[in-house]
C-alpha cells in the first residue's frame, strides 16, 4: 500500500468506527453538537496565559473516546498530522513575550513559552474532541445534526460532498502512483512530470466526481440527502449535554486544580 | 406511459471537446423485453444509456418513454420510470451503510422512512444481499458492490432497467449470479455489454453498436453468426460457441 494509501484508509477509519454500536455512536448526534460546541467555548474563554486550569477539560476528549471506542493510536496519528499548524501558530509567542511570569512560589518562565503552551493544550483538547465525535458519528449523521439544528441544507449536502470526493480525488492518486511505480518511476517526480501529473489527476477526479453526481441524480437526488435513519433524541442525549455543559461551567467557575489538590491534601493549604 | 414502450429517435450527441459519440441513433424496445447493446470500446453505448436516462441532453433527436418525451420538465416522472446501474458500483454508492444507500432512491421518490426502509429491505433480499444491510458499502467485495448497487436501483421500483457493463469485473460466481437474476426481472431490460455469453443468456434480441450508430439489430442467434460484423465492431462470438 502506498503512503497516500494507507493515509485514505486511516481517515476512511472515521466512518468505519463510525458504524459500529459504541455508548457513542448511540448518542444522538445534535447532542454530541451541542456539547462539543459549548466544549470549544469555554476552552477558548480562558486568559491566553492559562494552562493549568485547562487540565479539567480533558476529561471531555478522554470521555468521548472511551465512550466510542476510538483507538488512541488512531487519535494520536491525526493529531500528530495537525500538530505542525498548531506550532506555526504559537512560535512567534516566546520571541515576542519575554516578560517572566511566575508559575508557581518561586519559578518564573517568560510569559511567551506559557502562552505557547497553553496553545498546544487547547489545540490538543478541541482537535481531539472534535475527532472523536466524527469517529463516534460518522460524517453522514453528523451533517443530519447539523442540518437539523438548523444549518442550511446547501451547506450540509456540500460538506459530504467534499468528504466522498476526498476518497475519490485521493484514491485517484493513490492509483497512479502505483501505475507511475509499476512502470518504473522512482524517487520524486521533475515538476514537468509533476505538472502532467497533477493535470491528469484532476481531470480524472472531476470525471469521476460528475459520474458520482449522476448517479444520485439517478436516484432522484435533489439537493437534500435523505437517509431513513432518523434523529431520535433521548432522555440519554439530556442527560449527556446537561452533565457536561454542567462540568463546563463548574470547571470555569472555579479553579478545579486548586480545589481538588485541597481535597487530596485533606483541605489543608 | 402504461406501457412503458420506450423509444430513440435519432440520437446525436457531441462531448463538449468535439468527440461524436452519437451519430443519429433510432430504436424502439418493447414492454418488457429484454435488450443488449453491444460494441467496441468507444462505440456510444454509456452515452447513450446516460440519454435515455434523461441524465445527458440530446444535440438532436429525443427519447421517449411512452408518449412522455424525455426532458428536463419530465425529469420526475423519468427518475421513477427508469433505473440506470452505473458500471463503476463505487460512483453509486454514496451513504455510510447498505440500508440507507438502498432507501436513499425510495425516500427521495417521497415515500415515508418506514416505506423506504421495507422497500430497501425488499430489494436486499431480491438481489441476495440482506446479510450486508449494515456494513459500510466501500469494504464490500466488487459482487457484493454490484448487487447492493443494483438494489439501490430496485428498491425504486422501475419499469425500465438500464445496465452499464453489468460484468464487468466480476469474478464467474458473482456474474452468474447477476444472470440469474436479470433472467428472473419482468421490468424492461437494457444492457449495455462486451459480454456476448451474457447477452446469449438474457437477452432476445441484440443492438450493434459502431461509431454512434446502430448497425445491426436481430436476435442474438443471428447477429453473433455474422463474424465480418463482429470483427469489424473489436467483438468476438461467444465463447460456449468457440472451440
Ligand atoms: N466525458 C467525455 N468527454 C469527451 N468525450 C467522451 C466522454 N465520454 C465519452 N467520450 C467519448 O465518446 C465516445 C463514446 O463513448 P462511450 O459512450 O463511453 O462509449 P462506450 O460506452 O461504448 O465505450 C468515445 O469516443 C469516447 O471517447
Ligand atoms: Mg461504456
Amino acid at each position: 500500500m502506498s503512503r497516500l494509501e494507507s493515509a485514505l484508509a486511516d481517515l476512511r477509519l472515521a466512518d468505519t468506527l463510525a458504524s459500529r454500536d459504541t455508548a457513542l455512536s448511540r448518542l444522538d448526534p445534535r447532542a454530541k453538537i451541542v456539547t462539543t460546541i459549548a466544549f470549544l467555548f469555554a476552552v477558548v474563554s480562558y486568559e491566553r496565559h492559562t494552562v493549568v486550569a485547562l487540565l479539567p477539560f480533558l476529561l471531555y476528549p478522554v470521555a468521548l473516546a472511551s465512550m466510542g471506542e476510538v483507538p488512541w493510536r488512531w487519535l494520536a496519528r491525526k493529531l500528530a498530522l495537525a500538530a505542525p499548524f498548531a506550532v506555526l501558530m504559537g512560535i512567534a509567542n516566546p520571541v515576542l513575550d519575554r516578560t517572566p511570569m511566575e508559575v508557581s512560589q518561586g519559578v518564573t518562565m517568560a510569559g511567551g513559552w506559557i502562552s505557547f503552551g497553553s496553545i498546544l493544550l487547547r489545540f490538543a483538547l478541541t482537535v481531539t474532541a472534535a475527532l472523536a465525535v466524527v469517529a463516534g458519528t460518522g460524517m453522514h449523521a453528523l451533517c443530519a445534526g447539523l442540518a437539523a439544528l438548523g444549518t442550511p441544507r446547501v451547506f450540509t449536502a456540500q460538506l459530504l460532498f467534499l468528504w466522498r470526493y476526498t476518497f475519490v480525488l485521493g484514491g485517484e492518486g493513490a492509483r497512479m502512483a502505483t501505475a507511475r511505480e509499476a512502470r518504473g518511476g522512482r524517487g520524486s517526480p521533475t515538476l514537468a512530470v509533476y505538472g502532467s501529473l497533477a493535470g491528469h489527476l484532476l481531470l480524472r477526479a472531476f470525471e469521476r466526481a460528475e459520474r458520482i453526481y449522476r448517479a444520485m441524480l439517478a436516484r432522484g437526488f435533489d439537493g437534500e440527502i435523505r437517509s431513513v435513519r432518523t434523529l431520535r433524541w433521548s432522555p440519554r442525549d439530556t442527560v449527556f449535554v446537561a452533565g457536561w455543559v454542567a462540568f463546563f461551567i463548574a470547571a470555569r467557575a472555579v479553579y478545579l486544580p486548586l480545589v481538588l489538590g485541597r481535597l487530596l491534601t485533606g483541605f489543608g493549604g | 406511459m402504461s406501457d412503458h414502450l420506450v423509444e430513440a429517435i435519432g440520437l446525436s450527441y457531441a462531448y463538449p471537446d468535439g468527440t461524436t459519440a452519437l451519430d443519429g441513433a433510432s430504436f424502439r424496445v418493447a414492454p418488457g423485453e429484454s435488450v443488449a447493446i453491444v460494441g467496441g470500446n468507444g462505440a456510444g453505448k454509456s452515452t447513450l444509456l446516460l440519454m435515455m436516462a434523461g441524465l445527458l441532453e440530446a444535440n438532436a433527436g429525443e427519447v421517449r418513454i411512452g408518449d412522455v418525451s424525455v426532458t428536463p420538465g419530465s425529469r420526475d416522472l423519468v427518475r421513477r420510470t427508469i433505473g440506470f446501474v452505473f458500471q463503476d458500483a463505487d460512483d453509486q454508492l454514496f451513504m455510510p451503510t447498505v440500508q440507507e444507500d438502498v432507501a436513499f432512491g425510495p425516500l427521495n421518490l417521497g415515500v415515508s422512512a418506514e416505506e423506504a426502509a421495507s422497500l430497501a429491505a425488499t430489494a436486499l433480499d431480491v438481489v441476495g444481499a440482506s446479510h450486508l444491510a449494515d456494513r459500510p458499502p466501500y469494504h464490500l467485495s466488487g459482487g457484493e458492490k454490484r448487487a447492493v448497487a443494483l438494489a439501490g436501483v430496485i428498491a425504486m421500483g422501475p419499469n425500465v432497467l438500464l445496465l452499464d457493463e453489468p460484468t464487468a469485473g466480476l469474478d464467474p460466481a458473482a456474474r452468474r449470479r447477476l444472470i440469474k437474476l436479470l433472467q428472473a426481472f419482468e421490468h424492461t431490460r437494457i444492457v449495455a455489454t462486451h459480454d456476448l455469453d451474457l447477452v446469449l443468456d438474457v437477452c432476445t434480441r441484440v443492438l450493434v453498436m459502431e461509431g454512434g450508430r446502430i448497425v445491426a439489430d436481430g436476435a442474438p442467434d443471428a447477429v453473433f453468426r455474422d463474424e465480418p460484423l463482429l470483427a469489424r465492431c473489436h467483438l468476438e462470438a461467444p465463447l460456449r460457441w468457440q472451440g
